[in-house]
């Protein structure tokens, strides 16, 4: 008999979030695996997952609560759901870190957060202190797996040959009313997104305005990237937070990344470990990001990216 | 939260007896009072739930407040579960809290934006940095913090059950990135993209 994988999807504005292909990456490397879909309409978001490659069935569960991802909601019909299953999966994004520790709870079951490595199964490698180390830890034999999937960590899952059947399944679990979405605050962006691109422009505190953030938009746009920042730009109120980049903002893997202004704090450095090329423009020839580099360049942001955007204008000649 | 109209606010950690030191810092910034839970090994966040759980079945608190995730093991998974056990509302990764007689307005930093819910309290909120800047606290403050009330208590003094503890394996380091080469002008730089095929 093989392992039973349940492993719930992350969607927004009815579309299936990017970050469920990559769970279902290390989730069908575990057993046969089950995606479940709670929305308040499930239909599109079902049949996206549906057609990934290793998706045996979806589970859908389509009740107007679930409109907005509240956990206090989600968790005691995801807690209902996993009932006979081996494993328990979510995207070690804000919305699985927010989720599965309230179903572990539930369930009265230890969770893994941001497994990055299957060793086999029941064995798993995560990063602890800020991605310095990293720690293979195994789950008991007798209890169900849970765990957080860092995305970055895996390749997306594409379509499959045909299409996995969609179950309809109601709950009768009774959900609390004490937790209410009032809005969320988008920020609205015509760039590629953060956590799918594969070329990322961030920009640090080296920046040192709002204003001056426009030379990292402008390489950015140049080159067809996404836009990031360390933690010192959000802090400082450069950019929102949803562009921080590191070990509390989003852990990425883009083939570029080219981080301007940024000292190189080893959280920020834990958020772009699997980038493939790294490019690092600072004053400072002392600063630690030019320890992971693949090129650095040390001068003024201010007259290294104009001059980098003319070269790369005539190159395109 | 002593400035936002609380009756008390008691600071409690799950942790060694060289806790006390960062218990008498937070009586130092302006908590009322102190409970340490002594344990000796390390203990995981379902565990650490647990205690908090009885914790509050005992203090009745109206908002429980925590750290988004511990510096060390990176779980980010305590305030949820603690919210679970007690079946209240939870608001992780707040940047932004407005407490009313009843209710909480928490800004969420999610990955898509600023997220605002409204929970009813009691409720866990568990905090980003960005929330505030810490008090300064000064001479006096720590002396007075001296003289306030620390409790000490023991797990089993609270009749937690302790969950099967996921096992550690091995710790290795991460293969580390090596440094490639600075280059000295733009023109070298868009010439080592170009052949990295970038450009």
């Amino acid at each position: 008999m093989g392992s039973r994988v349940l492993l719930v999807a992350e969607h927004e504005h009815g579309k299936l979030n990017p970050s469920t292909a990559k769970t279902l990456a290390c989730a069908a490397a575990l057993g046969t695996t089950d995606i479940a879909v709670l929305a308040a309409q499930t239909g599109e978001i079902s049949a996206q997952a549906a057609a990934l490659d290793g998706c045996a069935k979806v589970i859908a569960v389509e009740r107007s609560e679930n409109a907005h991802a509240l956990a206090a909601i989600l968790a005691p019909q995801i807690a209902a759901l996993a009932q006979g299953y081996d494993y328990l999966l979510m995207p070690s994004t804000t919305f699985g870190k927010d989720v599965l520790p309230r179903v572990a709870a539930l369930l009265g079951v230890a969770q893994l957060s941001d497994i990055m490595e299957v060793v086999d199964a029941r064995t798993f490698k995560r990063p602890i202190y800020a991605g310095n180390v990293v720690v293979t830890v195994r789950v008991p034999d007798g209890q169900m797996v849970l765990g957080t999937v860092r995305t970055a960590s895996f390749q997306p899952r594409g379509p499959g040959a045909a299409s996995a059947p969609i179950e309809q399944q109601s709950l009768s679990a009774a959900l609390p009313s004490h937790t209410r979405f009032v809005e969320l605050g988008e920020h609205v962006s015509e760039r590629p997104d953060l956590q799918a691109a594969s070329r990322v422009v961030s920009g640090g505190r080296g920046v040192g305005s709002a204003e001056n953030f426009k030379v990292i938009y402008s390489l950015a746009d140049k080159l067809g990237a996404a836009v990031g920042a360390s933690r010192a730009a959000v802090d400082a109120g450069y950019v929102p937070n949803d562009m921080q980049v590191g070990q509390t903002g989003k852990i990425i893997a883009p083939e570029l990344y080219i981080a301007i202004g940024i000292s190189g704090a080893i959280q920020h450095l834990t958020g772009i470990k699997d980038a493939r090329t790294i490019v690092a423009i600072n004053k400072d020839s002392e600063a630690p990001i030019f320890e992971v580099a693949d090129i650095g360049i040390v001068g003024d942001l201010f007259t290294i990216i104009p001059e980098l955007e003319k070269l790369i204008d005539a190159s395109r000649k | 939260m002593a400035a936002c109209g609380a009756e008390e606010v008691v600071v409690a950690t799950v942790g060694p007896a060289d806790c006390q030191q960062q218990l008498r810092t937070a009586l130092a910034m302006g908590a009322d009072r102190a409970i340490l839970v002594e344990t000796g090994g390390a203990v995981q966040p379902l565990l650490v739930a647990r205690v908090f759980a009885a914790i509050q079945a005992r203090e009745q608190a109206g908002l429980i407040l925590l750290g988004k995730q511990a510096i060390d093991d990176d779980c980010n998974q305590t305030g949820q579960m603690l919210a679970a056990l007690l079946d209240r509302p939870q608001a992780t990764f707040t940047s932004k809290l407005e407490i009313t007689a009843q209710q909480a307005r928490a800004v969420r930093e999610v990955d898509a934006g600023l997220e605002t819910i409204e929970v009813d309290l009691p409720a866990v909120i568990t905090v980003d940095l960005r929330l505030n800047e810490p008090r300064f606290v000064k001479m006096p403050d720590i002396m007075k913090a001296k003289r306030k009330p620390l409790e000490v208590l023991k797990t089993d003094a609270l009749k937690v059950e302790a969950p099967t503890a996921l096992q550690t394996v091995a710790y290795e380091t991460p293969p580390k990135r090596s440094a490639g080469a600075k280059v000295k002008d733009v023109q070298e730089l868009v010439a080592a993209l170009k052949q990295r095929g970038i450009l």
